[in-house]
């Protein structure tokens, strides 16, 4: 049996209230929020976001491969997915392909991971642009997804059997953008519609007869794709029960593009664990995503839900949002430059020197004396205490659990969003570090504050990126998670 | 560890210092010429008598030729030294020890830094290719977490803090008015210093050192020929430096409250000079006061009062100019200004003054005390270097 291993979303902490476009500008907005990606996020930490919560669900996991799949990729040539399997401390072993561009990429990883074998970490993210006004820019958001697809007992518990698939290709123009730029056309909506509709029944008509299923024989349905006006017709013609179809987050997180298949799947499948006293298992979950054709994906869930545990659910996280004003938002998509501080910008990071502490950089690891027991905070090969030599044990600690000893702001420093705010972290068993806090508003931090670490796009120097982890802060403290 | 130090070996025969501030119409190469010409002609002697040349500069040239050039030296060894806010302490450093050794006679220390060419405010630095990972914090916000550790330890609230670091600010205001070379030549009111807008955590522009171009420089021989110079030569009792090993910005333990490395410095300075009793034997103290907090807390570190005390004196003036010990009484880096590589050597040049009772009236520090300290640091809490002397004006 093939089929989900483990699954998570990530939404940003972010919220851009619609609202706010009209009040600015007098047009364009509408209802709800959607999700934004910090100044210091992009779709590869978005990405490593979304996976270590999948793999924090499923720890014992191991992939074979992690596919990366965006429609804005934080580079061209140079693969993102090593960077995310740099920040997952992953094996060479483990290949990192890239799935670049189209917003078909993330189903279409998808729908080759369940075909393939072995474990493999599906990873999709996405930042949606727009113009301002625009509807792209209003009904875009931000998020990433990951799913791991894997073979029952051999790659750990399936939560949710793949039955089979359904697809449906063509070569239409609804949608497109010229790489390097921020805004997507789109062709009259009404041709982009009624395609959508004749192939999004082809493809579900093709998934059924596949599986031996009937419409009404499915409990969940989500239907996804940057056209909404298709979304919403093809539900209609699907033959579904009432109230089978799944709310598409689009009011709250907006159309999140490559990642919005998996994060939709990912929320289905932490709601069905959450009710599976009540509900059981055995239910059929549907998805269907409209991009240049259609793909639908049926699943079955399996009693192994029943222990599944999420680390933090896709609905905790939609809950969990501060809002961003729209001037922020524009400046952190660069559709509006800001005076910045009058101090010089960072340098370029050096290549070799990045390469030579991947460990740390990516994976934030650190190293821990086998005398002392003294944690060093970057590696170090002289211990601090007790000047041991090259006797130290690696240490990750990307997934430590910190408080804040002291804290300042830092209103002069180069920031792309200043200020700065800056704390010394203690980490529960042990370990100091000076960081940088992020997804925290000037005034709200204070003495004793619990803190996680995310990994984090520092900045941008002749086009290199400049990724490190920064610590944020712990909103919602799962039962035992906490320090005594 | 043997620390021997050199006491009553070497003597200062010779100090210059040119006025501190914005620049904009002098060069490095003038800053350099300006110091070293009143230098010379302080011990009375030329270029061709100084046997060796130590030229400290944190980032306004690199190797000695940045001296040997603007001076037309000829074929004398001259060496660059950088050590953060301690560059022109550790020029001195090196001078004395040569001469002390016995390698050369006569040995100048020179330090210069020409910062407001570089187009920012603030003192910015140029790290060497790096993986992306290190603070890029500035100063002020780095130490701006000392002083609500420093308050919450000894349970200061935030309203008296407020005014012991006003105080310590409005003190070296007071000084550099008195000071014809310092950039800030004004007193300051404490209900300024406390209106004026916060830059990082609870620091306002006041708190903050002054950034500004200058240069200094001494002439150092052997003690006992100190007297072919001048009448009234200055000598060195002690000379003590610390590098950090940084493990306190990762070491749990440290508390933001102390810098460690000044106090290891401390210890072996007064060591060497023979210094029990600092608060009672100093005629004065030059620290290195690059933000409030760190003054505040350095009263401490060298001894100058009990842990947890010195806020209390600070309020008490014990450290006005007519206190008990004047620390900083030519206006400290807050009002004399900070020319990194300058700095230590400034120090010096106001403990030259006032020992020599040679400082103008109006800040002339009336005591038959013979000893001054002179203190920098430069890096960070949790990860600094630190230098200490002690001078005096008679042996033994």
């Amino acid at each position: 049996m093939r089929g989900i291993v483990s699954a998570a979303g990530y939404v940003p902490y972010r919220r851009l209230e619609r609202a706010e476009i009209n009040r600015f500008f007098g047009t364009g907005g509408g209802k709800g929020t959607r999700a934004v990606a910090s100044h210091d996020e992009d779709t590869s930490t978005l990405g490593v976001e979304a996976a270590r919560l999948a793999l924090r669900a499923s720890p014992d996991l191991e992939p074979n491969a992690l596919w990366f799949a965006t429609s804005t990729p934080a580079y061209l040539d140079k693969t993102n997915a090593t960077v995310v399997h740099a920040a997952l401390r992953l094996p060479s072993a483990v290949a990192a392909f890239d799935f670049g561009g189209a917003l078909r990429s993330g189903a279409g990883a998808l729908q080759s991971a369940l075909t393939n074998a072995g474990a493999v970490l599906v990873v999709s993210s996405d930042t949606r642009n727009g113009l301002a006004t625009s509807t792209d820019e209003s009904l875009g958001g931000d998020a990433g997804a990951a799913i791991v697809v894997g073979d029952d007992g051999q790659d750990g518990d399936v939560i949710a059997e793949w039955l089979g698939s359904g697809t449906a290709t063509d070569e239409f123009l609804d949608r497109w953008r010229i790489p390097g730029e921020q805004r997507s056309k789109q062709w009259e909506e009404r041709f982009g519609e009624t395609r959508y509709l004749a192939l999004g029944r082809e493809a579900w008509e093709r998934a059924l007869k596949n599986v031996g299923l009937a419409g009404d024989e499915v409990d969940q349905v989500i239907i996804t794709g940057m056209h909404a006006r298709a979304n919403k017709a093809l539900v209609r013609h699907l033959g579904i029960r009432d109230g089978a179809l799944r709310d598409d987050l689009a009011g709250t997180v907006g159309q999140s593009g490559t990642a919005h298949p998996g994060l939709l799947l990912a929320a289905a499948l932490e709601e069905e664990a959450g009710r599976i006293e009540e509900a059981g298992s055995g239910r059929v979950i549907a998805l269907v995503h409209l991009a240049d054709g259609a793909d639908v994906f049926l699943f079955r869930t399996t009693n192994a839900l029943g222990s599944f545990q999420p680390a933090r659910t896709v609905a905790e996280q939609v809950a969990d949002g501060a809002p961003v004003t729209y001037g922020k938002f524009l400046s952190w998509r660069n559709m509006v430059d800001l005076e910045p501080p009058r101090r010089p910008e960072p340098q370029r990071v050096s290549s070799s020197a990045a390469w030579r502490s991947e460990s740390w950089k990516f994976g934030f690891v650190g190293s821990r004396d086998r005398t002392s027991g003294a944690i060093h905070l970057p590696p170090a090969r002289v211990s601090m205490k007790g000047g041991a030599t090259d006797d130290m044990d690696p240490l990750p600690m990307a997934d430590a659990k910190g408080t804040v000893v002291t804290f300042t702001v830092d209103r002069m420093v180069y920031s792309p969003s200043p200020p700065v705010i800056f704390a010394v972290v203690d980490f529960d068993g042990g370990g100091r570090f000076p960081v940088e806090l992020t997804d925290v508003d000037d005034g709200s931090l204070a003495i004793g504050d619990r803190v996680e670490m995310t990994f984090r796009r520092l900045f941008t120097a002749d086009g290199i990126h400049d990724y490190f982890w920064k610590a944020k802060p712990i909103r919602t403290e799962h039962e035992g998670e906490g320090t005594e | 560890m043997s620390s021997h130090g050199i006491r009553d070996r070497v003597a200062i025969v010779g100090m210059g210092c040119t006025t501190f501030g914005e620049h904009w119409d002098k060069g490095i190469d003038d800053l350099i010429v300006d110091a070293a010409q009143e230098t010379f002609e302080s011990a009375g002697l030329t270029k061709d008598k100084v046997d060796a040349y130590w030229f400290g500069t944190a980032q306004s040239g690199m190797s000695g030729i940045t001296l040997a050039r603007p001076l037309q030296l000829e074929n004398k060894p001259v060496t660059r030294v950088e050590n953060y806010c301690a560059t022109g302490a550790e020029a001195l450093r090196a001078a004395a020890y040569a001469v002390a050794s016995g390698a050369y006679d006569v040995a100048m220390a020179l330090g210069a830094e020409k910062v407001k060419d570089g187009g920012y405010q603030g003192l910015n630095s140029n790290n060497p290719p790096n993986d992306g990972t290190a603070r890029t914090l500035t100063a002020a916000a780095m130490f701006s977490m000392v002083a609500p550790a420093y308050g919450a330890k000894y349970g200061i609230d935030e309203e008296q803090m407020t005014d012991v670091l006003a105080t310590i600010s409005s003190k070296n205001h007071f000084n550099g008015a008195r000071n014809r070379r310092a950039q800030f030549r004004k007193e300051v009111s404490k209900e300024t210093i406390c209106a004026s807008p916060r830059l990082a955590g609870g620091l306002g522009v006041f708190d903050c050192a002054g950034v500004a171009d200058g240069a200094a420089a001494a002439i150092v021989v052997r003690a006992e020929d100190a007297h072919l110079y001048t009448d009234k030569p200055l000598y060195i009792k002690g000379l003590s430096f610390v590098a950090g090993s940084g493990s306190g910005l990762i070491d749990p333990d440290y508390d933001y409250t102390h810098f460690p490395e000044c106090e290891a410095a401390a210890i072996d300075a007064y060591q060497q000079a023979g210094v029990t009793d600092p608060r009672r034997q100093l005629a004065l103290a030059e620290v290195h006061d690059c933000f409030t907090p760190t003054e505040l807390v350095l009263m401490e570190d060298l001894g100058f009062a009990e842990r947890g005390t010195a806020w209390k004196e600070v309020l008490a003036g014990t450290f006005a100019l007519n206190g008990e010990l004047p620390v900083n009484p030519d206006g400290g880096l807050k009002s004399f200004g900070h020319p990194v590589g300058a700095s230590g050597l400034r120090m010096f040049f106001e403990c030259w003054l006032q020992l020599r009772k040679e400082a103008p009236p109006e800040r002339q520090i009336e005591t038959d005390r013979t000893l001054a300290l002179t203190h920098n640091l430069g890096g960070y809490p949790g990860e600094m270097v630190s230098f200490v002397s002690v001078v005096g004006t008679q042996l033994g």
